[in-house]
């Protein structure tokens, strides 16, 4: 029973983590139409950075955090204004590629910036613990909930009652009569993807810490289970992608913590477990759990 | 009625011409609206009317010509740029969020009005918060006008056609327009309601002193409260005027009972007669 609570906690705060990146990729989707495939690359260049500056330059924490998420954000913006957005007008899918070449191209360049290291993050939290009713959690567990919570709570606020929020929906939902009203689609558009570059290094830095050794070319693996979060939630949903981050996490933790119950398939199944988990219900709703079927005009 | 002739232009299309693959929607139009006038667009299915509004708000840059807002060159203009100079839309279709509340809706059109940065509105400044009770305020006093203020926490969505027709207008008039685009603001109305309509569109003219283009089928509308009348057919401009003097020409006469065989649009209405 202590370990099905433990997992579910653990389960949860690393769903949080998927939930901040899946949220950052459905915005993109939202605003632009844009499948954003260099959502992963963007982690890593901001993680990458953050551990960077703390680890080699000795920066404080928060100091390299920002540093990071300032490049990652710099990165965001000129590949939307110089890559995707001149694209995207003529053709949505041709800009969806184009960000599988950029992803390509980012994630090359970290890969070979790391070489054979792993840049440990340096976060305060370590390796440390905390006991709570009787559960151990590892402190970095318990601040990425207690981070994922306030920065999805302080965006859905945002989004929800300020009047770029308001002009955000409205672009989401229609563009057309978005522009038509006063709103500036390119401004909205440069908007989400300084969102996504800021989610996603946020998400990126507690996917490398504890338990995890640091930054390194499978952070971006880890990364990319952001995807089924964002689909499984409904690519259109902004609430889908919390869901379905909480629900990758916490199939993917209990899925590792009854390894040895599911040994029949075979080691490591929690990494593939998530995709199960995506391809069953897509099965059942194609447009995922909170996902809209788009109406079509006629 | 011809009193209109004499005041200032705020809107000037000159020769206009705009084609799609071969199609030529509007061939050559010029037409002026004047000051605080009502000035209605008219003519038979395809005749251009919408393409009219789309070239006037930018989502069409035209093959020639041009369109003058008090004497600012349009075309070239984005949509959002040309909204921002104070030309506001309400759509034929009902293009409004329907999960959202009415106040979200018409507080859209505000969003080119606010001044407090994406950083400062976040963080619910106080400056940002004053804004945005003022703004919150201002549409509270346009839904009061157009008689939905009960409905502003309603899902837009949920609202009957004829309030949701008035959220339109609403969302169009918190753009504090200069000019106001109506694109079929009677369409799918009973006769009672598009009396109201008529109504309301005269006191907007009166309450705000701005000119209203209006596109629209209901003849007896139109008849009743449009200073000036101009008539599209095919594209082209054939006949422009009083509502009395349109009604008499042979030209719309013909365009009119020989290309539609749908006798809703009763041309005997008499100007006024509404």
């Amino acid at each position: 029973m202590e370990k099905l609570l433990q997992l579910i906690v653990t389960g949860t705060a690393l769903g949080g983590v998927y939930a901040l990146l899946a949220l950052g990729f459905v915005v993109v989707f939202r605003a632009t139409e844009v499948v954003n495939f260099a959502h992963g690359g963007l982690l890593m260049v901001g993680t990458y950075f953050t551990a960077r500056f703390r680890t080699v330059n000795e920066y404080p924490f928060v100091v390299a955090l920002l540093l990071g998420i300032a490049i990652a954000v710099a990165v965001a913006l000129v590949v939307e204004r110089l890559f995707v957005r001149p694209v995207q007008s003529r053709s949505i899918v041709a800009a969806a590629i184009m960000t599988i070449g950029v992803d390509v191209v980012l994630q090359t360049d970290i890969t070979r910036r790391l070489g054979i290291d792993i840049l440990a993050v340096g976060d305060p939290w370590q390796s440390a613990t905390v006991d709570v009713a009787g559960i151990t959690l590892p402190q970095t567990r318990v601040a990425a909930l207690v981070a994922s919570v306030l920065v999805l709570g302080a965006f859905f606020a945002w989004f929800k009652r300020s009047d770029w929020g308001i002009a955000m929906r409205a672009t989401a939902e229609d563009h057309h009569t978005a522009e038509l009203m006063g709103v500036r689609l390119g401004r909205v558009s440069a908007l989400v993807w300084i969102i996504a570059a800021v989610l996603a290094v946020v998400g990126g830095v507690f996917l490398s810490a504890f338990p995890a050794p640091g930054v390194s070319p499978t952070t971006s693996a880890v990364a990319l289970r952001a995807f089924p979060a964002a689909i499984l939630g409904g690519l259109d949903s902004t609430g889908g992608a919390l869901a379905g981050g909480v629900l990758i996490g916490l199939a993917e933790t209990l899925t590792q913590g009854y390894q040895e119950d599911l040994a029949f398939l075979g080691d490591g199944f929690s990494a593939v477990m998530p995709y199960v988990v995506m391809v069953a219900v897509l099965l059942v709703r194609p447009t995922g759990l909170f996902g809209t079927k788009e109406a079509t005009r006629v | 009625m011809n009193t209109t002739a004499a005041r200032p232009i705020e809107l000037e299309i000159g020769h206009a011409t705009v084609r799609f693959a071969g199609v030529v929607a509007l061939d050559d139009v010029s037409m002026r609206v004047s000051r605080a006038s009502i000035h209605a667009v008219i003519g038979p299915n395809g005749a251009g009317k919408s393409t009219l509004f789309n070239l006037i708000s930018g989502v069409y840059t035209p093959a020639a010509g041009s369109v003058r807002v008090r004497g600012r060159e349009l075309v070239g203009l984005r949509p959002d740029e040309i909204c921002r100079l104070g030309v506001a839309r309400a759509f034929q279709n009902i293009a409004l969020y329907p999960h959202s509340t009415v106040e979200e809706n018409v507080l859209l059109g505000r969003h080119h009005l606010t001044r407090a940065g994406i950083v400062a509105g976040g963080l619910r400044l106080p400056g940002a918060r004053r804004e945005e009770r003022r703004h919150r305020a201002r549409v509270g006093e346009i839904a009061e006008f157009l008689g939905i203020a009960h409905r502003l926490r309603h899902a837009a969505g949920n609202l009957s056609h004829g309030d949701q027709k008035r959220v339109e207008i609403a969302r169009a008039l918190s753009v504090e327009p200069s000019l106001l685009l109506l694109d079929e603001p009677a369409a799918g109305m009973n006769a009672h309601e598009t009396h109201e309509i008529g109504e309301l569109i005269a006191d907007i003219r009166h309450a705000l002193d701005i000119p209203v283009l209006l596109v629209e089928h209901d003849m007896g509308l139109v008849m009743g409260i449009a200073d000036r009348v101009t008539v599209l057919d095919f594209g082209r401009v054939i006949a422009d005027g009083t509502s009395a003097e349109v009604q008499r020409d042979p030209e719309v006469i013909r365009a009119y009972l020989g290309a539609e065989d749908d006798t809703d649009d009763h041309m005997t209405v008499p100007a006024g007669g509404h």
